[in-house]
């Protein structure tokens, strides 16, 4: 082998076999876990592999489900280059949606190229704006980034809530509060002989771009100087300022993107589903991908995967739909602890350096 | 019932502030102990989450609202306990901890609460200040909950022995700064283990005042955001646990705002006034923080302050 792609795949060894181990280790966990509740674990595993990997079917399942995740965990790797922790996602995705119908019911009786693309523009402008808040208060005013987008979640799904609810309702939803539909016409639809919308191809490119924005581009090294180092950064004249509120913005338009997608492939129209929680699985696969944006596209499909098993663990095992909730608790959980191996495992780091 | 019109709205705001402040109460005492040590908890939210449930669980299984609060704490302790170990792993940050042990206690929470979202548990038992006037809004204003009564007396006794105890010269030491304390001979993390188990039992007890008084039932919306509003509470109150009780009368007062003119007849903005803490929170902090210094009161050894 090459020594450069020999080195290359030592630098690798660490960021990719500590996670998988720590994946392993928090399945054997919740083996343990479901098996108190009764269930043979070994069932579980079997279960969930069919679940999201064990047929054509579960895969398009895995991979719908893998497109919101993939752009919410964009919207906290982005910001975590700079080394802000971002986990407002939920609330982006949730203003990107209603943007996104509101642009929508404007142009109606456009064709429906211009309504999509306005769509997704609203959306991601609104996204950004409500991420690129919380990176403008942490610059100016010194607010904890991590609280503040939290609490901008809240703030966010009570907006939704009044709005759907009130100015933008469709009288004609009675039990379950919605907006008017944005109409089928304007419906993405599926890549060509799948189930699958073309949102999971919007969370890849955005990924791949994202990935070379970040480690390809000028403006990439700034904001990982940044992160690194701010005051080093400010010494060296870069803009901070200016990184954080364009890197926040972007993190937030992707999550927007997020609730234009399952608007405009899923919902058709804008109500509680919206908050379904996908924005703090992003954060999580955000986490588990190490906050790279290639390494987002496996994870996040992965645990697209597990919540699409979560159907199957329901109906088989009977165990409740909070099950998969656990599992990535317990995952993030493992994963957080596996930090402390980093530069500790022997084994690894002769790998890395025999190359 | 005597009719006494919009007079029910700052009535309803004050008993509300009271009824409401509770979880505040309680969650930020807990927090502001955990983070003079030095570390932030952002997983009481998670932590009030398992109380709420295992509160509410074990006083039905037992008929006991006390035994379901002392178990609250318990489970509260636990998930403090477990935030700490992960913590004092080398690399390992304390917020990101906080994040995951948040989704992981909101997501056991609902798994294992299931089989409690019907039944109904013994609540918890309030004392009647209020018999005196005979207006029956103000004695339903002054029904004043025990553990309420619990939080008045401990946020004082909290700020003395964080002041003048062996103890709280520890914690703040360990806090304030890490180096110091270690070569004075104390454990730093053994310290923050139990300033963060001591905070997780008071978060779990005020999760149980949730399940177990008001709004009095176990259901998977029940806490949205009360424990990280309590996070930023501490650092409005400066770490000072009489500002954090005075704090969370406010933010239990403007969390009684939107419940308060929905009783009068004022439905419009329903969502928005119930959003009003986290409103109230987010203005609190833009105004009282800064970037160029650290706040007044803040343990330096704390991320988030840093």
């Amino acid at each position: 082998m090459p020594a450069r792609i020999s080195a290359a795949l030592g630098a690798l060894a660490e960021p990719v076999c500590i996670p998988l181990f720590a994946l392993a280790a928090s399945l054997v966990l919740f083996g343990f876990f479901v098996a108190l509740a009764g269930v043979n674990p070994l069932d579980m595993y079997a279960l969930i592999y069919q679940g999201a990997f064990g047929s054509w079917f579960s895969w398009q399942n895995t991979l719908t489900r893998a497109a919101p995740l993939l752009l919410t965990g964009l919207c906290t790797a982005l910001p975590a280059q700079l080394g802000l922790i971002i986990i407002g996602g939920e609330g982006a995705l949730v203003a990107g949606g209603l943007a996104a119908v509101a642009a929508a019911l404007l142009l109606s009786g456009l064709p429906p190229l211009p309504v999509q693309l306005a769509m997704a523009a609203a959306a991601m402008a609104v996204g950004g704006v409500s991420i690129a808040v919380a990176g403008a208060l942490r610059h100016y005013r010194g607010v904890n980034e991590t609280i503040s987008s939290l609490l901008l979640v809240y703030i966010t799904v009570a907006i939704f809530n009044q709005i759907v609810e009130g100015p933008m309702r469709d009288p004609a939803s009675l039990n379950k509060p919605s907006t008017h539909a944005i109409g089928d016409t304007n419906m993405i639809g599926n890549i060509p002989g799948t189930d699958v919308h073309w949102g999971f191809v919007f969370g890849v490119l955005a990924s791949l771009v994202a990935y070379v924005l970040m480690y390809r581009t000028t403006f990439g090294f700034a904001a990982r100087v940044v992160g690194g180092n701010v005051r080093a950064a400010r010494m060296a004249g870069l803009p901070v300022g200016r990184l954080i509120l364009l890197t926040c913005a972007l993190g937030g338009a992707c999550a927007g993107l997020a609730g234009m997608v399952e608007i405009a492939a899923v919902q058709g129209s804008a109500n509680y589903s919206l908050v379904a929680g996908y924005g703090f699985t992003g954060i999580l696969v955000a986490f588990l991908a190490r906050h790279n944006p290639l390494a987002i596209i496996p994870v996040a499909i992965l645990l697209g995967g597990i919540a699409a098993s979560g159907g199957l663990l329901q109906r088989r095992l009977g165990l409740p739909d909070a099950t998969t909730l656990v599992l990535q608790g317990i995952i993030f959980v493992v994963i957080l602890a596996s930090e402390a191996l980093y530069g500790r495992v022997t084994w690894l780091r002769t790998q890395g350096v025999a190359a | 019932m005597t009719d006494i019109g919009w007079w029910g709205v700052p009535l309803a705001v004050i008993a509300g502030a009271i009824r409401v402040s509770t979880p505040f109460l309680f969650v930020s005492l807990g927090e502001c102990l955990t983070e003079k040590s030095g570390r932030i908890n952002l997983g009481l939210e998670g932590t009030l989450m398992m109380g709420a449930m295992s509160g509410y669980g074990i006083a039905y299984l037992s008929g006991s609202p006390w035994l379901g609060v002392l178990t609250a704490g318990v489970v509260g302790a636990a998930f403090g306990i477990l935030h700490a170990t992960i913590c004092a792993l080398p690399r390992v940050n304390d917020i990101a901890v906080g994040i995951a042990l948040m989704l992981f206690g909101t997501g056991l929470a609902f798994y294992l609460g299931k089989p409690f979202i019907q039944p109904q548990a013994p609540i918890l038992p309030s004392i009647d200040f209020g018999a005196w006037s005979g207006i029956p809004q103000v004695e339903a204003a002054l029904k004043i909950n025990a553990l309420f009564l619990v939080g008045l007396a401990l946020a004082p006794a909290l700020r003395w022995a964080l002041a003048n105890t062996r103890w709280g010269l520890i914690v703040r030491s360990v806090g304030d700064n890490a180096d110091a304390a270690r070569a004075m001979g104390y454990s730093v993390d053994r310290a923050r283990l139990l300033a963060t188990t001591a905070g997780g039992f008071l978060g779990g007890i005020g999760g149980s005042f949730l399940a177990l008084y008001y709004p009095g039932s176990w259901n998977e919306g029940l806490s949205s955001g009360q424990g990280i509003t309590a996070v930023a509470l501490v650092i409005f109150a400066r770490w000072d646990p009489m500002l954090c009780f005075y704090a969370a009368l406010l933010f239990g007062g403007a969390g009684a705002l939107g419940p308060a003119l929905q009783s009068v007849g004022v439905t419009q903005g329903y969502y928005l006034l119930n959003a009003a803490p986290y409103i109230l929170t987010l203005l609190i902090m833009i105004v009282t923080c800064s970037p160029r210094r650290s706040l007044i009161g803040a343990p330096s050894e704390l991320s988030v302050v840093k």
